[in-house]
């Protein structure tokens, strides 16, 4: 059977915002997915919120919703759209939630929506612990054993039952992170940690859990066809054992250490999971342990839908999961399918690979102060790096390298502190054990306390001493083709490595002019899914202008490093030293470094001193716009202002700067990444605080002093240059406090509360900036607007976080624009609509405070958002909702609201308390607002500020006695009250507003939805108007 | 393990590739240069009589990864004449390992060579297929190497089975049916799936005539895996022409395309061969796929005289035997992978359903096979 007919419109869920543990990949699989039912001619209904997605580009579906992954507004576009079927094994845990939502609630079979890919039954036999326990024990497969008990005596009851055995994991119920749990090898351990557990657990039980840890981790990605024909398509081995979340352990592919038979065994297991959980078509992921000392295997879980392991798995084999996984859910059967890679051979069979595939995570505990450093059973990196090479140790090589890490992991001098540090698993564990190999230290010593198998630690050993085994080979570049070689490869997917003099290259550069594009390498906060997103459409416009589109990028998870999104792709660590080297093979036109944000502008310089020509923005442009001192001057030739501001090279100096800047002061140092030991000091003592605390001044290390402007509003400006005209794509305006850094902060086009004179002012800034840097391409620049008067905050010459965003607003495509630019045309020739009115976008940040145990949850200066959302809507309070809601935080439909203002915005807030009043929430506010609301005649409850003490506003939260927050704080105490207020309503998922604009949005949001769910339209209809 | 000296692969058409020779500088070795591109099971290839004559070019870099153990052995000792590698390893640190890989290749006198460009040379082998060559010292000089290259007779027409084949008859204990075997190099993986479902198993001499097999009285006639060219065996075929039909037949690899050749098919060489663990093998009669395990170097031709198979359904004709069915095709090149004979009660599969090293989604054949004795 080939296609399905019966089947004419299919829903896809995409995964909604970036946030760790669901990330690029899923935009990875969405897309392919999509490309492929629509080629296979079917209509595609896409719902995705995350506007920082390829997918959700409107040439990626026949509709595209970037509506909230909520039930609610899903039901309202299937009853819109009526989808024959949904498919839901491509968006992640979320997709599949919501599809068994959906389900649970009726909509589907209300509307006749058949789920293809994996069942309702499937996905419960999959996802429900205690029912895949049961199909298992059914099915003679060995898992962990666990018992539920409430006391010790009932532990040491199934203790001495037999039932349980020692070492056991003991983990309380609901409690976060395990806490009060541990691991109990003997009986007396078993006593007390059960007695702290039960006392930690609020429902009095825990669960004690057969220990695997130390025992080595293993993946299989399996795929099944409706011919109940079952396919490995790789094997992937921890190298960290059990115990670290796979997402946060160093992983190899092929597996390494498995002999023959276990791994068959590993095979048949898994084919077997499949087959009884009962997923009928797709892709699936099962999980093992296997304990090194006998090769017993334990299956720990199954996915039973595509995974972050499985976009490594396509990436590590070249065999594209998500696309056959899309083509197998509408009918097709493996045989039917074609092998893509050899185009001679079909997709039913496995992949051998004849090189080594290192993917190693990529943290952010930095940005977190306060959170423990220790990786655990839940995932908490926020990106990764792969890399591919011949053997392992060039391999692994490369993915250290890869990693572009902003510091250097601190080496204990005495071998048994480094011994003793590396027994907890930390980010930085891999480093320490290569340098205590480095450094002698024994093979023997190092498994001891890490449990990783020697074989890697050998490795690593001879890696550690003697480097990659490279000397006197020549770097070639080889291409991955599924099938090690048998047959001949016709898609240009490339890595590079070294093998003897005289080894044939295996790229097919044919005559066409090539453009070389850098990515941005490992997602981190700060630089995420929206600078791919930039990448892959300069890599469709380079194609769509005659030239070879030439990716490079080392980042698995992403949609540039799928082969299909370039015609030739080298994944590559972005390095000088790699770069130059594909460069030395392409003779490119040009390299674009542009649009992969800082990492591949640090190599701009490099490249250009090497003769490498750059596309675009000029090297000295982006110079001028980094160093403060050419920009300030640059500025003040055009007549633009900046805030007040000062550098100093001592603490001595940055004490008499702050004197001239003035306060409230802005802080940080030179070198600075997504604004990191940035900080607002409202007075000397603040600073010399922040002095001691952080940072050591120096003339190599200037310290930056910027006037802070209180009560500003921040605005953000994309806006494209061709050298001789600029045109603005977009005026964001923030929705946030001034001070939260831009990335954090949720905004809005067109801006709400900016007069037409401000915004020809900013227009017009923009132009003069740009023109007198020498763009060629995108600029961003970030305004704010204080007392009636326009600073200039920062410009930066290249593709921004926000113009994902910005496209899906505006309904043009600003980076393919750019890049025309770029590639030599002009802003007169390329159709840039002017921003319609017919509709409002608000973009919101998504943060992962919950992920980081003790970790200080506040925002500021600095960014620590992993994702974004849009809504979008006729109306800004309908947008702003939407928003809302999409990033998790929904406006309340009653409850409690909490309001504390600055006095410049009392008036206002007694306004917004009176309708929050009559909308028939209840009101709690602090002192001096307190007091205006109740002036007004409107019943308010008073609160204590936080430092008049308990019982106060963070109680009132903590207790889940608030609904919705809305503080504008200003001034040092209150800013401070403002970040705890703020962080706390975050963790507890409650909506916090910190400006009268959103506030008055969030207000009248909640009265419209009290008259029903609106309208949902989709983006070709919006941009169609 | 001993030091790494210079070496180098030297193939018929005058290729080179250098790489480390491991072990004894001296030794050397000429052979068929083939391929393998499963990525576990080097002990168990190495160890497989089918490998008799050739040099086997391991396609994954880490070869060695988890040392060599005894349940690993296919066979008594090594029969591939040497092993080409990217990146080999000795150690000993898997719980299962008795000895590193190249210790335990030095130990059974197998050349073997690495730090070798293995994707350049396969490459080379897949577009100008399968040929002699030698893995040699660097002292020796190319000239040299390509007189004992050429001095060795090519793969096709060789008979390597007879000198694999065991000079008197073995027998293992079993309650169950009786299996008697033409033995041209079985696996111990066959033997030990036989007996693992009850089987009383004899090994004879691949030489045995039909009296002999008969004269074992056995309940199910075996046509073992082995090495060479099957055109070469013509004495066996001989044998099976008249055993077939008198017992229930089955048969795996070398053994599928003697049974073919007694019915009447041709066998040719293919360029490459088929060796590793990830080949898909479609039963027709039943529809279901299954990875196999593979290790052959020719292959059967279809009635017609075709070297692929392009119907999606058994094809069936007419021989002295009765009906015979071609039962299964690859679906990398769709050649013949099966052949049934209802009539006779024989069928042969031309993958390895035993796996030893490889999937092991076949191995359900050894009870259709056990069926046909019934």
């Amino acid at each position: 059977m080939p296609r399905r007919d019966d089947i004419k419109k299919i829903m896809l869920i995409g995964s909604g915002p970036i946030v760790i543990g669901q990330a690029a990949e899923f935009d990875y699989s969405g897309v392919q997915a999509c490309k492929v039912l629509l080629e296979e001619g079917y209509e595609v209904v896409l719902v995705n919120s995350n506007p920082a997605t390829i997918m959700t580009d409107p040439e990626f579906a026949t509709r595209t919703y970037v509506e909230p992954l909520l039930p609610g507004p899903v039901a309202a576009i299937i009853e819109k759209e009526r989808p024959d079927a949904l498919l839901p094994t491509l968006g992640g845990q979320t997709a599949l939630n919501l599809a068994m939502d959906l389900s649970a609630d009726g909509t589907l079979e209300k509307y006749g929506v058949e789920l293809i890919g994996a069942n309702r039954k499937a996905i419960i036999r999959a996802e429900d612990r205690e029912v895949f326990r049961q199909v298992m024990n059914d099915a003679g497969i060995r898992i962990p054993w666990s018992v539920t008990v409430e006391s010790v005596d009932e532990a040491l009851a199934v203790l001495d039952s037999g039932d349980a055995t020692l070492p056991a994991i003991i983990r309380p119920a609901f409690t976060m992170g395990g806490q009060g749990g541990g691991i109990a090898e003997t009986r007396e351990e078993l006593i007390s940690i059960v007695a702290k557990g039960v006392a930690a657990s609020p429902i009095g039980q825990v669960l004690v859990e057969e220990s695997v840890i130390g025992w080595g981790e293993f993946e299989l990605e399996v795929m099944r066809d409706h011919k109940d024909n079952v396919v490995i398509i790789c094997s992937i081995e921890n190298l960290d054992p059990m115990g670290v979340h796979t997402g946060d352990s160093i992983t190899i592919a092929p597996a390494q250490s498995l002999t023959d038979p276990v791994y068959q065994s590993l095979r048949d297991i898994a084919i077997k999971v499949i087959r009884e959980v009962g997923v009928e078509t797709g892709g699936s992921n099962v999980q093992f342990a296997v304990n090194p000392a006998d090769g017993e295997i334990a299956v720990i879980e199954m996915n039973p839908r595509v995974s972050r392991s499985s976009a490594l798995a396509s990436k590590a084999t070249g065999f594209p999961i998500a696309k056959m996984a899309a083509k197998l859910a509408v009918g097709y059967a493996l045989e039917e399918i074609p092998n893509d890679i050899t185009r001679a051979t079909p997709a039913a069979f496995e992949p051998s690979i004849d090189y080594v595939v290192t993917k190693i995570p990529r943290f952010a505990f930095e940005k977190f102060p306060g959170a423990e450093h220790r990786l655990s059973t839940y995932m908490q990196s926020v990106g990764e790096v792969m890399a591919i090479g011949r053997t392992f140790r060039q391999s692994f090589s490369k993915a250290l390298a890869s990693r572009e890490l902003d510091a250097t992991t601190t080496v204990p001098a005495s071998d048994d502190d480094l011994l003793e540090e590396i027994k907890i698993p930390t980010p930085e564990r891999i480093d320490l054990i290569m340098a205590g190999l480095a450094r002698g230290i024994s093979v023997e010593a190092i498994h001891e306390r890490t449990s990783i198998d020697p074989w890697f630690l050998r490795e690593l050993a001879s890696l550690a001493l003697e480097e990659d085994g490279t000397e006197g080979m020549e770097r070639i570049y080889s291409s991955v083709d599924t099938c090690a070689a048998e047959f001949e490869a016709r898609t240009p997917y490339y890595y590079s490595s070294c093998e003897a003099p005289g080894s044939p290259t295996e790229v097919r550069r044919g005559n066409r002019p090539s453009v070389v594009i850098l990515g941005a390498g490992p997602n981190r906060i700060g630089q995420g899914i929206e600078f791919d997103y930039c990448c892959v459409h300069a890599a469709m416009t380079v194609r769509d202008c005659g030239r070879d589109a030439v990716m490079v990028n080392c980042n698995p998870e992403t949609v540039s490093t799928d082969y299909d999104t370039s015609d030739r792709l080298y994944f590559e660590p972005l390095t000088l030293e790699h770069v130059l080297a594909v460069c030395e093979v392409e003779k490119p036109e040009g390299v674009i470094v542009q649009f992969g944000g800082q990492t591949p502008l640090k190599l701009a310089q490099g490249l250009r001193d090497a003769g490498i020509p750059l596309l675009g923005t000029p090297v000295e442009a982006i110079d001028a716009a980094e160093d403060r001192g050419k920009f300030g001057a640059l500025i003040d030739r055009l007549g633009i202002k900046p805030p007040p501001y000062g550098s100093a090279m001592s603490a001595e100096e940055a004490v008499e700067v702050a004197a001239t800047v003035g306060y409230p002061l802005l802080v940080r140092p030179s070198f600075v990444l997504g604004g990191r030991a940035m900080e607002i000091c409202y007075s000397g003592e603040d600073l010399d605080t922040y002095l001691k605390q952080h940072v050591q001044a120096s003339p190599e290390h200037p310290l930056l002093l910027d006037r802070f402007l209180e009560n500003a509003i921040e605005v953000d400006v994309d806006a494209l240059c061709d050298g001789d005209e600029v045109k603005v794509a977009g005026i964001m305006q923030h929705v946030e406090e001034a001070g939260v850094h831009s990335g954090d902060s949720a905004c809005v086009i067109p801006p709400m509360s900016i007069g037409d004179d401000m915004l020809e002012e900013i227009r017009e800034a923009t132009a003069a900036i740009a023109l007198e840097l020498g763009v060629i391409g995108l600029i961003n620049i970030q305004f704010a607007i204080a007392e009636g008067g326009l600073y200039v905050i920062e410009a930066n010459p290249r593709a921004s976080r926000t113009v994902p965003f910005v496209s899906k607003a505006i309904g043009a495509p600003v980076a393919k624009l750019a890049t025309r630019i770029m590639l030599g045309q002009k802003l007169a020739d390329l159709d840039l609509p002017e921003s319609n009115g017919s509709h409002v976008s608000v973009k919101e940040a998504v943060l992962p405070f919950s992920r980081f145990q003790g970790s200080d949850s506040v925002l500021g200066p600095e960014m620590k958002s992993t994702g974004e959302v849009i809504g979008i809507g006729p109306d800004f309070p309908t947008a702003f909702g939407k928003a809302q809601a999409a990033a998790g935080v929904a406006l309340p439909d009653e409850g409690t609201v909490f309001i504390s203002v600055t006095d410049t915005d009392k008036p206002a807030a007694t306004q917004l308390a009176a309708r929050f009043h009559d909308l028939g929430f209840k009101v709690v506010s602090t002192g001096g607002t307190a007091q205006a609301i109740s002036r007004m005649g409107v019943p308010v409850e008073t609160i204590n500020k936080i430092a008049e003490g308990s019982p106060h506003v963070v109680d009132l939260i903590e207790d889940g006695r608030c609904d919705l927050v809305i503080n504008t704080p200003t001034g040092s105490g209150a800013r401070a009250d403002g970040y705890e207020i703020r962080s706390t309503a975050i963790r507890h998922g409650i909506p916090s507003l910190t400006t009268m604009t959103g506030a008055s949005a969030a207000v009248r949001a909640i009265g419209v939805s009290r008259n029903g769910p609106g309208e949902v339209y989709s983006l070709q209809e919006l941009h169609a108007r | 393990m001993s030091g790494l000296s210079p070496g180098y692969i030297l193939l018929e058409d005058g290729s080179r590739f250098d790489g480390l020779l491991c072990g004894d500088p001296e030794m050397s070795t000429v052979g068929e240069v083939v391929f393998n591109t499963a990525m576990t099971g080097y002990q168990e290839a190495v160890t497989d009589p089918s490998y008799a004559g050739q040099i086997i070019t391991f396609t994954y870099p880490m070869i060695g990864n988890y040392g060599t153990s005894p349940a690993a052995m296919e066979s008594s000792g090594a029969h591939a004449r040497g092993v080409i590698m990217r990146d080999a390893r000795n150690g000993t640190d898997a719980a299962t390992a008795e000895s590193g890989w190249l210790d335990w290749l030095a130990e059974n006198r197998v050349v073997a060579i690495t730090g070798v460009n293995t994707r350049a040379l396969v490459r080379h082998i897949r577009d100008k297929g399968a040929m002699r060559g030698a893995i040699l010292p660097a002292g020796i000089g190319q000239d040299e190497g390509v007189l004992r290259v050429t001095a060795e007779p090519t793969m096709a027409g060789s008979d390597f089975a007879t000198q694999v084949s065991p000079d008197s008859p073995i027998e293992f204990d079993g309650d169950g049916i009786h299996v008697v075997a033409l033995d041209t190099g079985i696996k111990a993986s066959i033997t030990s799936q036989l007996r693992q479902r009850g089987c009383r198993v004899t090994l004879l001499p691949s030489n045995s005539g039909p009296d002999a097999v008969l004269e074992r009285d056995p309940d199910l006639i075996f046509l073992a895996n082995g090495p060479g060219d099957p055109a070469a065996v013509a004495v066996v075929v001989d044998t099976v022409r008249e055993l077939v039909g008198k017992k229930p037949m089955v048969g795996i690899c070398l053994g599928h395309q003697l049974l073919c050749r007694a019915v009447g098919l041709e066998t040719f060489k293919l360029p490459f061969g088929h060796r590793g663990s990830n080949h898909p093998v479609k039963d027709l009669e039943t529809g279901v796929i299954e990875i196999t395990s593979q290790n052959h170097g020719f292959a059967v031709l279809g009635p017609d005289g075709g070297q692929t198979i392009d119907e999606d359904e058994p094809v069936k004709w007419q021989t002295a035997f009765g009906e015979a069915v071609l039962s299964h095709i690859n679906l990398y090149d769709r050649t013949v992978e099966g052949l049934r004979l209802p009539d006779a009660k024989a069928m042969t599969v031309q993958h390895h359903p035993e796996a030893g090293p490889g999937p092991r989604d076949s191995r359900h054949l050894f009870d259709r096979f056990l069926e046909l004795a019934d």
